[in-house]
């Protein structure tokens, strides 16, 4: 058997769900990473101790064992009808906080101090010198290695094949399963993320050259 | 919701988990010792070959760094067959990772290669030296050394990657706990016990790397700061 | 004396910018040769020149025998034979002091370690520095790390030594140490050429004084005629200088 349109249309829907649950991993990714971002760099100790932590489990971990611990340990707590997107969708926003609030940490750091200091001198509170001053730069840095990252996240969505949910890679397991043609099979898939990353890789790279170009 | 958690029913599989330890360990290290040949390489083609090769290592850049590792690992296993060549389930799982990150080496080498100011290559050139020994001892060694944090974080996550070869039943750490798992039906126990190993492996990796630096950069043994 | 270094009508461009027009000059074993001149006028370019780190578009430079001018010059023959200090050292970061010298001995003239480090330890004697050999190029001050760098060309023996600005990036109480290693080297015969801001030292020094304008070597004399220039040009610059 070869592959046939079909074939191809059930691989593109699987393409579609591997965007939803990379749209989903990165929103929740995001708003958990950058409350941990804020509080890796909190005032008091207690905080940025807790929220290290929790990014040094989290990143020592393979998401493989996260998801794969989000998927049991759901049914353990008693959700044990809960489609797989629920534990995909979980263990892909645990992941993605922890890395994004470093990415955005480091963004939040490289702020140059003085501008923290001015921003004190002119008695702006805590919030509005972080809303005011420091965000706007700190986003213009940030942009790049975030688009960069979302990269990574659509190809770890591959990763929630493993708990059964039907996005790309799986579709393509499961297309092979029936055509016996793994080779072709998973060139499509590939082309098929290629397609999806490609493009988020080429943006990334160009607002990298632009912040530097305007930074020399 | 009244789970009882068992981890005694783990006790009797722990030589179990410290082999999958073992074999994580060394499938990650020649992993990432011939990922490095291999970046290395690719990262010094793309700043010296000809254009055509220029080219084909861009492309092969490009390709890796924007398709998932699950998916190359497929196709690296069923990729060997349709050649008709019979190899292991660890064989394609050391290559596909070794494809895999060493193009993820050959971009951060490539940047540490970049690094280097142009009037060491000329201070070396005026000493007499060919070109193939400026490359090497003033170029590669300190863009190497520059890079190495960088480096350390990439086969950090190789090793954690390394993890999803599980999925074409090679022999590591996560096999030997899905194989665990179904044996005793305490999967969540297993699981928690196999991302503690890993967090371990993490750490003990990174550790290894910054010990293995100061041997081989006597710069920083000496003055403790990165070049 | 045979001329160690001699430039006939050197032409060079840089794009549509003609850097040197007609440039000409002798060095005879043992000379020291001072280039002086306002920036931009092609001092840096006409010893880059020389040690064919430019290729020149039309004239003839004779180094030590090689033909410089030639396409099928031997650059690595060439560089046997002629050391360069930069304004900014160029020091290996990655290596010691005595890597630093020892590096171009092994590489190029094959020395075994131990001879090497002899050799490294002789050279870091003269410019004063036996005793950071050890030491990291980050952990000397500019001076020093600029003796090391004319301590790295000596390991080589060359016949000829080029000096391009070599203590301009230094304060001036270090400048002097540097100044004081040039001096005993042209004292103890090596043949030089320095491009300098120096103006006392080059008079102290130099057995010439090229002064180059616009491209083109406009004044030559001795020491001396930095006391009385002979073009308004040269007296302009001296003036400024001050
Ligand atoms: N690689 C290059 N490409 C283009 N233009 C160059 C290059 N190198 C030098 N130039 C130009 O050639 C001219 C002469 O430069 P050169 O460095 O020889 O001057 P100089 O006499 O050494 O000046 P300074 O005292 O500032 O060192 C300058 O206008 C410079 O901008
Ligand atoms: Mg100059």
């Amino acid at each position: 058997m070869s592959l046939t349109p079909v074939h191809i249309e059930f691989i593109a829907t699987g393409a579609l769900w591997t965007v939803g649950l990379s749209a989903i991993a990165f929103v929740g990714g995001s708003i958990l990473g950058f409350a941990l971002a804020l509080a890796r760099i909190s005032p008091v100790p207690f905080v940025r101790r807790c929220a290290g932590t929790y990014i040094q489990i989290v990143q020592g971990t393979p998401l493989l064992v996260t998801l794969f611990l989000f998927y049991f340990g759901l049914a353990v707590v008693g959700f044990d009808s809960l489609p797989a997107i629920v534990a995909a969708g979980l263990g892909l926003v645990i992941y993605s906080s922890a890395f994004l609030a470093e990415i955005w940490r480091g963004c939040l750091e490289s702020v140059p101090k003085t501008q923290w200091e001015a921003a004190e001198c002119l008695a702006l509170t805590r919030w509005q010198r972080m809303v005011r001053v420091i965000l706007p730069q700190a986003m213009r840095i940030a942009t790049a290695p975030t688009v960069g990252f979302l990269v990574q996240i659509v190809k770890n969505t591959s990763l929630a094949s493993v708990v059964g949910f039907v996005e790309l890679a799986q579709a393509g397991k499961l297309v092979n399963n029936t055509i016996f043609e793994p080779f072709t099979v998973f060139i499509v898939v590939a082309a098929f993320y290629f397609v999806i990353c490609y493009p988020l890789s080429a943006w990334s790279r160009s607002l990298e050259r632009k912040l530097n170009a305007g930074r020399r | 919701m009244t789970y009882q958690f068992d981890f005694s029913a783990l006790l009797p599989y722990w030589p179990l988990f410290l082999e999958g330890v073992w074999l994580t360990l060394k499938l990650s290290a020649l992993a990432t010792i011939f990922g490095f040949v291999v970046g290395t390489l690719c990262a010094v083609a793309r700043a010296e070959g000809p254009r055509w090769l220029k080219t084909v290592v861009a492309i092969y850049v490009e390709m890796i760094r924007n398709t998932p590792l699950l998916v190359q690992i497929f196709l690296v296993y069923f990729g060997f067959a349709s050649l008709g060549l019979k190899v292991t389930a660890n064989t394609a799982a050391v290559a596909a990772l070794v494809v895999n990150v060493g193009a993820y080496t050959c971009e951060i080498v490539r940047a540490g290669l970049e690094s280097i100011h142009k009037s060491q290559l000329e201070a070396a050139e005026c000493l007499g030296l060919t070109r193939t020994q400026t490359y090497w001892h003033v170029i590669v060694r300190p863009a190497i050394e520059r890079v190495y944090p960088a480096l350390t974080s990439q086969y950090v996550l190789l090793m954690l990657a390394s993890s999803i070869t599980s999925q074409i039943s090679a022999e590591e750490l996560t096999a030997v706990a899905n194989r665990i798992q179904s044996d005793t039906f305490r999967s969540f126990e297993t699981y928690i016990v196999t991302g503690v190993l890993y967090i371990i492996l993490s750490f003990v990796v990174r550790l290894a790397f910054t010990l293995f630096a100061l041997v081989i950069f006597p710069r920083r043994r000496k003055l403790g700061t990165a070049i | 004396m045979p001329a160690v270094v001699s430039l006939s009508n050197v032409h060079k461009s840089f794009g549509a910018l003609q850097v040197l027009k007609g440039v000409s000059f002798d060095v005879a074993a043992g000379e020291v040769v001072a280039v002086i001149g306002a920036s931009g006028s092609g001092k840096s370019t006409a010893l880059r020149c020389i040690n064919a780190l430019e290729t020149i578009d039309s004239g003839e430079i004779v180094v030590c025998g090689h033909k410089v001018h030639d396409p099928e010059l031997d650059r690595r023959a060439l560089r046997r034979d002629v050391g360069i200090v930069f304004q900014s050292y160029n020091l290996f970061p990655h290596l010691t002091v005595a890597q630093n010298i020892m590096l171009a001995p092994t590489c190029v003239k094959d020395m075994g370690k131990a001879e090497a480090r002899r050799l490294a330890e002789e050279v870091l004697a003269k410019v004063g520095l036996a005793e950071k050999a050890d030491n990291y190029p980050e952990q000397l001050s500019g001076g020093q790390q600029q003796r090391v760098a004319i301590a790295r060309s000596l390991a080589m023996q060359p016949k000829l030594m080029l000096f391009d600005e070599v203590t301009s990036a230094l304060d001036p109480q270090l400048t002097g140490e540097v100044l004081r290693v040039m001096e005993d080297l042209a004292r103890g015969g090596m043949s030089m050429i320095l491009v300098t801001h120096e103006m006392a030292f080059a008079r102290k020094v130099a057995s010439k004084v090229i002064f180059m304008h616009q491209g083109k070597v406009w004044e030559t004399g001795p020491g001396a005629m930095l006391a009385n220039p002979q073009t308004k040009e040269l007296a302009e610059f001296l003036s400024n200088d001050l």
